[in-house]
């Protein structure tokens, strides 16, 4: 793959960041302070535009941030998939060389074979997303008579479960398969560094008791009767 | 027409932990060297620098530091007759590229094998009779014995700057160490490192069971240390970014950090990077290499004439440059004819995950790729394989070496998968989880081989290696006794709730699931050319100039990580050519 898979995504990220600030305020600064300003924990004032996505149409992304909410709903344990920004990071992370393929081997054919030897379809990581989403919404209309980002909680929760026991049958996509992979994706945005454009103010790290990317532990190794003390620290150095 | 290269003294294609080895010993030897290296140049500085080395989703997702599966991949498939299909996603093994090869991205256990793995065959029918092995299995003894390779171990623990605590030298036991293991020479060159809760809790289970417990020796150095090359490394901090990753800190031993610097002045040592090996070339009568054929950094067809051939490509890969050279004859599981793609076997790993309360600081993020507890109770003599019912033994370990979210949060069973019970789940198991592994040896069979694919095509053209493999009842068995064994230890512990991973009777090879990049065989070290591809010095029966350092010459796998074994093999293959191949080339062992 690519050393570079996550600049597109990271320079979309600043391009957005700077809409949110006022031309004013770039002269003599650098970009690292506009990322800083444009974080809601440091510029809590400052309104989050709405973000745009650049891969998902409207019904996808409908599709996504609904998914999302039921997949990790907001509660008192930590925060939901939504508020965290793992759409947003959806969005980006499956235009990387990652998802399009780039470390997969997709020379065909393509034979069925028995779930030990894993996937051994055609379609890329953005495929199986994007053609899930197409196939689960249009098996909603028919059952339902509705969107699935319509569709009461429930509901939701009773097709996403079925989906991931295999027991919805889609046009042109195994469910359990999409489920998997949709479900995977939630989870990596949801604990990737902020700088992918989920995991806002390292909160899903904090909920956990995850440090981040201290990477050095020389001296908690041997503590045993105290939890480690420290909050967690990102890509950027930012300390949550 | 190929692109003819001056001719040089020996080439070497791959340069993970065996090409930096060969490329150290030959350069030693006078001799001019060029090595080719299919994926980029890498090093400490920049490639494994801090901050961007512990970006989870690019080492763990994107894996930044594995082989890309689109340019070269394996098939697979569980029996001869089956249809064999791609290893699409990195899942069971992974392999690695660039500088350094998996051996800048592994995790650092470093075993010797026991005296009694090498004479493995001999030793199971003397102990349970011939009958005692199953008519497929297809295990042999290596031909060569642990006291040949004592001083190679020895020298590659110390260039990797190895830290333990020896448990016999010079016959002599040693508190602390492994009561069971070979004698050493001397003691490791740096004590071990410091135990992290699970390791610590591991000595305490395994005592009250009666086991033997010693620090793993792991080559993530425990304190600032310089190797025989002059190399140096500082103490690991255990950053908790170790298997999959490259060093941060020169504490991992890695060619990288331990071999290439003493190479990378050298100027008989010429690195080609980018430049994947096709096939080696064979003179007309095919008895001696002439060189190898590669597509150079920008997609040239080259060749590059040389006296010596040394294939140092890890083991799969290994063998598959030899089927697609015609180095030696292809096995041909019917007949029994044929060596190369022979004995190919795994590792049987399994897994025992333990959920305790908020009082026990686990911190799983705290992490080190080869420290840790093990004991050897179960491995080798100290296990009655009669009793037991199967052959091979293995060992139960503590090692943790560092979990992150993106690699995935263990919940006790029974918990859904997603919504807020998942949620409330993975937050209160995160620091208060840990788990040891059982990892077990693996024997080789007839039906178990590699071969190339009818069908499927790397990004070269070339046919892909295909991989027949499953998992045999001896290894069920085998899995189903240790992983028992393991719970009762951990039973000692009182977790709130612990769950294995034993194989099922019946259950077959998951390739989804990572396993160990541990694959060995398909180019075995013996003493009859008829079973086996190479000879006691990893030298080709059939090719006399090519010889073939990895994995691959193990007859079968044992219970141990295999790197300390192909360090010392490397050496020990080093050796005999500059000491006896360079003098007179030819066979060095008459067939
Ligand atoms: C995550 C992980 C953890 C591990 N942990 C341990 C452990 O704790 N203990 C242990 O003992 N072992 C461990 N291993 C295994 C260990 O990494 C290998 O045994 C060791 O690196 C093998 O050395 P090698 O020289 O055979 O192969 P490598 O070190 O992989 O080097 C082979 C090199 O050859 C190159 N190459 C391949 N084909 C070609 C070609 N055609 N042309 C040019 N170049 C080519 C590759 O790109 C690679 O750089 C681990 C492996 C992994 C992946
Ligand atoms: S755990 Fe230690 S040896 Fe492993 S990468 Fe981190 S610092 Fe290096």
């Amino acid at each position: 793959m690519s050393d570079d898979a996550n600049v597109p995504a990271r320079r979309d990220f600043l391009r957005k960041s700077l809409t949110l600030i006022p031309v004013v305020t770039l002269a003599g600064t650098g970009l690292p302070r506009l990322v800083q300003a444009a974080e809601p924990a440091t510029a809590p004032a400052s309104p989050e535009a709405p973000y745009q996505p650049t891969l998902f149409n409207a019904q996808q992304w409908a599709f996504v941030v609904a998914a999302c909410d039921r997949l990790i709903p907001a509660d008192a344990t930590g925060p939901g998939a939504v508020e965290s920004g793992v759409p947003q990071f959806l969005d980006r992370h499956l235009q990387t060389p990652y998802a399009n393929g780039a470390i997969w081997y997709m020379q065909g054919p393509f034979l069925e074979a028995a779930p030990e030897f894993g996937y051994q379809g055609k379609l890329n990581l953005k495929e199986i997303i994007q053609v899930g989403i197409k196939a689960f919404d249009a098996f909603c209309q028919t059952a339902d008579g509705k969107a699935f980002a319509e569709l009461p909680h429930p509901r939701q929760e009773e097709l996403l479960k079925a989906a991931e026991g295999g027991k919805l049958e889609l046009d042109s996509i195994s469910a359990k398969l999409f489920f998997s992979n949709l479900l995977n994706e939630v989870r990596n945005g949801y604990f990737a560094d902020p700088s992918y454009g989920a995991n806002k103010d390292m909160a899903a790290w904090k909920m956990i008791g995850y440090p981040g990317v201290r990477a050095d532990f020389t001296d908690w190794v041997t503590v045993r009767d105290k939890p480690y003390p420290l909050g967690p620290v990102d890509l950027a150095g930012r300390r949550g | 027409m190929a692109n003819i290269q001056p001719k040089v003294d020996a080439v070497i294609v791959g340069m993970g932990w065996t090409g930096a080895i060969l490329a150290k010993e030959l350069t030693d030897a006078g001799l001019n060297v060029v090595a080719f290296e299919r994926g980029a140049d890498r090093d400490t500085q920049p490639d494994f620098a801090y901050p961007r080395v512990v970006d989870e989703l690019e080492g763990s997702v994107h894996r930044r530091y594995l082989q890309s599966l689109a340019q070269e991949t394996v098939t697979v498939r569980h029996t001869p007759t089956a249809t064999a299909v791609p290893y699409r996603q990195m899942g069971s093994f992974k392999p690695g590229t660039g500088v350094g090869g998996a051996g800048s991205h592994w995790s650092g256990c470093h075993f010797r094998a026991l005296p009694e793995d090498f004479k493995l065959r001999s030793n199971v029918e003397q102990r349970y009779g011939r009958n005692f092995i199953p008519q497929d299995m297809t295990i042999q003894d290596f031909p060569v014995s642990y006291d040949d390779l004592e001083p190679h171990f020895d020298h590659f623990e110390y260039v990797c700057g190895t830290s333990g605590k020896a448990g016999v030298i010079n016959g002599v036991k040693q508190p602390g160490g492994n009561p069971f293991e070979g004698s050493r020479s001397r003691e490791f060159p740096l004590g071990p490192n410091p135990s992290y809760l699970g390791a610590e809790m591991f000595y305490k289970a395994a005592r009250e069971v009666g086991y033997n417990p010693y620090p793993i020796p792991a080559s993530n150095a425990s304190a600032a240390y310089v190797n025989p090359y002059g190399c140096q490394m500082g103490p690991c901090n255990f950053c908790g970014f170790c298997s999959d990753y490259g060093c941060l800190n020169y504490s991992k031993a890695s060619p990288n950090a331990c071999i290439l610097p003493v190479l990378r002045l050298r100027k008989q040592f010429e690195l080609r990077t980018h430049s994947q090996v096709l096939k080696v070339n064979l003179d007309s009568d095919g008895k001696k290499a002439t060189g190898v054929t590669y597509l150079d950094a920008q997609g040239r067809e080259c060749e590059q004439p040389a006296e010596l051939v040394l294939l140092c490509a890890f083991s799969l890969y290994n063998v598959h440059l030899m089927l697609l050279s015609g180095v030696g004859k292809p096995y041909d599981p019917a007949s029994g004819e044929g060596t190369v793609g022979r004995n190919y076997s795994y590792q049987n790993l399994n897994r025992v995950m333990m959920f305790f309360g908020k009082d026990t600081q686990a911190n799983g993020f705290i992490g080190i790729g080869g420290g840790g507890t093990t004991i050897d109770d179960l491995n080798g003599n100290q296990l009655d394989n009669g009793k037991a019912g199967f052959v091979g033994g293995g060992i139960i370990w503590a090692r943790q070496p560092g979990s992150g979210p993106v690699r995935g949060v263990s919940v006790p069973s029974g918990t859904p998968n997603w919504g807020p019970q998942w949620k409330k789940a993975a937050a209160d198991a995160f620091r208060h989880s840990f788990y040891y592994e059982v990892q077990g040896a693996c024997m080789s069979y007839r039906q178990h081989y590699l071969s190339l694919d009818p069908t499927y095509r790397d990004a070269f053209g070339r046919p892909l290696l295909r991989m027949t493999f499953d998992w045999h009842d001896n290894e069920i068995k085998a899995s189903q006794f240790l992983v028992n064994k393991a719970l009762d230890m951990c039973k000692v512990l009182s977790p709130q709730s612990m769950a294995g991973d034993a194989k099922k009777a019946g259950g077959h090879y998951d390739i989804t699931k990572y396993q160990s990049t541990h694959t060995c065989g398909g180019a075995i070290m013996g003493s009859d050319p008829k079973t086996s591809a190479l000879n006691r010095y990893l030298q080709s029966w059939d090719v006399h100039n090519v010889f073939v350092i990895g994995a691959n010459a193990f007859p079968q796998n044992n219970g141990y990580n295999p790197t300390g074994m192909v360090g010392a093999l490397a050496y020990w293959a080093a050796t005999a050519i500059r000491e006896q191949y360079l003098k007179k080339p030819g066979p060095l062992v008459q067939a």
